[in-house]
């Protein structure tokens, strides 16, 4: 056995127990029977059939929904910040990065809480209307834009920062260059910037959307039962309902639609010879 | 200064660029011929990069106008200039194809893509670079080849100007001597007006139709390269254009200095005017040794301290005696200096061969 080889067996092992078992026992639950606790049966299809009759589709719909929106909204919020960050703001850049990065270190459930008291009718956004201007505001908490604005939230710093670096990675010269050949703003843009720093809108865009959709405090927390996302009737059809065949049915089929489309995209999209490595 | 051009494209009228306290260009004057190939030259620091900048619109000056067919374009963008500029990193377009890359301006243009094809697939034969290297991505190209298709990029855009910030700097000798010659064909091709820097006089000389030598932010000379070469008006481009023998002298008399450090007076062909005090400049080339400086009206007694060969030339390093300077002689490879190493030797020069200049 090669050396090579042999020191990888720990890592494997700890990988195949921890990370590729649990993966298939899900799996191999997804075609249990309904409501039943044992691997040892004969497989059915009859959750994925379920899928159809019990309109589970509709939280999987509503799951890429919101996800799209938000990755479109944190795309539009985040680029020009990613842009000063790269470019701009020089030292100041570590400054924006730190004021991003310390509300992480506080739990999303909090955070999303602290949201709550904003946007609870007589909260902080109602009141200072209220007092400000004397409007009432309609109820924002458990609303869509709610549970919006706290994936927006939540996630902005998983495309921030993948934006950051795939902007930094466009020479000023090749833009000056442009711009010397009679190149407007615009056509910089679409035609130098937006290609070069691609890898990183690409990887940012991937990771917030994957992550969106699999997110569940904000559409419990800032939606309360407005929306049911996909996450939520995973974890409901694991503990409340004591379904495991079905959430594990779930949990497949989102892991193949994320999973499928990283593949796909990464595959069709040669990020090397996009900013022309290759 | 002699600016003399009879049909100027551009023109500098006293530009000036601070940046802080630090003057970066100071007052500079310059009209530069239609058609005609410009060099400046200068040592990293000298302004030649800010001054191509500001002609090529990505900075503004801070004092002075650039005037560009009788109009002033000072606060033009690079994008508004019918000028365009060759990069010193060459600034091609990664993710495009040599093709697009060439076809960028004309793109912009709104050219439409047809006529863009046919023009990129011209230039690439003009620049003798196979016409299927149109699909071919720039990172595949050699250092050479990228030259050439940005050089084709800058021509699709089919300027009045075309700048170069030294381009070939980054490229090994051979190389840079073909492409210098290569670019002076296509100057004569293209009949455009060329506007290069460099830091290297020799490369300028190679090229050029008239140099413009900077330092510390002042044009210092301009001239013919015969002009550059012959009449040096100072110190600074005699030394800048190659190794030459320095001597410190003041005026004695008509058409006598004498050197400051030992007391040797020479005769010189011509002086400046209210000539006091300066430099006698003495190239290598024109200095005899031994039996041919014998009958010369000046002369240096020295010891012969080593000698080095140029390929063509050997030159002789001869320490003077009197003050120990160290005198640099050259002589052609197939004459040789008939003595040896350590010899005592007189060298020496014809008064018309030395170069006074003051400052």
């Amino acid at each position: 056995m090669q050396p090579g080889v042999r020191a990888a067996i720990p890592a494997a092992a700890f990988l195949l127990i921890g990370f590729a078992g649990p993966l298939l026992m899900v799996l191999g639950y997804s075609f249990m029977p309904p409501r039943t606790f044992s691997l040892a049966q004969a497989p059915t299809f009859a959750n994925f059939i379920s899928i159809v009759t019990d309109s589970y589709y509709l939280s999987f719909v509503w799951s890429v929904f919101l996800s799209l929106i938000a990755v479109a909204l944190l795309l539009v919020i985040s680029y020009p910040v990613a842009y000063g960050m790269a470019k701009m703001f020089g030292p100041w850049a570590n400054v924006v990065t730190m004021i991003i990065v310390v509300p992480l270190l506080v739990s999303e459930n909090i955070r999303l809480f602290g949201w709550v008291l904003v946007l609870l009718k007589n909260g902080i956004a109602d009141g200072s209307m209220q007092l400000l201007f004397g409007v009432q505001l309609p109820s924002l908490l458990y609303t869509v834009p709610a549970i919006v604005l706290g994936l927006v939230y939540v996630y902005l710093p998983f495309m921030l920062f993948p934006l950051v670096i795939g902007l930094s990675m466009v020479p000023d010269t090749l833009k000056e260059a442009a711009s010397d050949l009679g190149a407007s703003r615009l056509q910089i843009f679409r035609e130098i910037e937006v290609p070069l720093a691609m890898p990183g809108i690409m990887i940012g865009c991937m990771l917030t959307f994957i992550l969106s959709l699999g997110s569940l405090a904000e559409s419990k927390i800032l939606g309360g039962q407005t929306v049911i996302m996909i996450a939520d009737d995973i974890e409901s059809a694991f503990t409340f309902a004591q379904n495991w065949p079905k959430g594990a049915m779930l949990s497949v089929i989102l892991i193949v639609f994320s999973g499928s489309l990283v593949f796909f995209l990464f595959r069709r999209i040669d990020l090397d010879r996009i900013i022309g490595r290759r | 200064m002699s600016n003399g051009v009879d049909e100027p494209v551009l023109q500098l009228r006293n530009i000036t660029k601070r940046f802080g306290n630090f003057t970066a260009v100071d007052d500079v004057s310059l009209d530069i011929g239609n058609g005609e190939f410009f060099t400046l030259v200068g040592p990293s620091g000298s302004g030649k990069t800010t001054m191509i900048r500001m002609l090529v619109g990505m900075d503004r000056p801070t004092g002075g106008d650039i005037v560009l067919r009788g109009q002033r374009i000072n606060d033009v963008p690079a994008a508004k200039r019918p000028t365009c500029m060759v990069f010193q990193s060459l600034a091609l377009f990664p993710h495009k194809t040599v093709g697009e890359n060439i076809e960028f301006p004309m793109k912009i243009a709104g050219v439409d893509p047809a006529r863009r094809r046919a023009r990129a697939e011209e230039l690439l034969v003009q620049l003798r670079l196979p016409t299927d290297y149109y699909s071919k991505g720039v990172n595949q190209c050699s250092g050479g080849e990228r030259q050439r298709v940005a050089l084709a990029r800058a021509l699709a855009f089919d300027p009045d100007i075309l700048f170069f910030d030294e381009p070939l700097s980054a490229l090994d000798f051979r190389l840079r001597k073909t492409l210098e010659k290569e670019l002076k064909d296509i100057h004569r091709a293209t009949k455009k007006t060329f506007v290069y820097i460099t830091h290297s006089l020799e490369e300028a000389m190679v090229m050029s139709d008239r140099i413009g030598i900077m330092d510390f932010g002042k044009m210092v000379q301009v001239g013919t390269p015969y002009e550059i070469y012959n009449e040096p008006n100072g110190k600074f481009v005699a030394q800048f254009m190659g190794e030459v023998n320095t001597v410190e002298v003041a005026r004695i008399g008509d058409k006598r200095v004498q050197s400051v450090t030992d007391g040797a007076e020479f005769a010189v062909s011509r002086e400046p005017d209210n000539f006091e005090r300066g430099y006698l400049i003495i190239r290598p080339e024109i200095v005899k040794i031994g039996r041919a400086a014998e009958d010369l009206p000046n002369k240096v007694q020295g010891t012969v301290y080593n000698d080095y060969s140029l390929g063509s030339r050997i030159q002789y390093q001869v320490r003077a005696d009197s003050d120990g300077y160290q005198w640099l002689v050259e002589r052609l490879q197939d004459e040789p200096y008939e003595g040896k190493l350590d010899d005592t030797v007189r060298i020496g020069w014809r008064p018309e061969d030395s170069i006074l200049v003051s400052d």
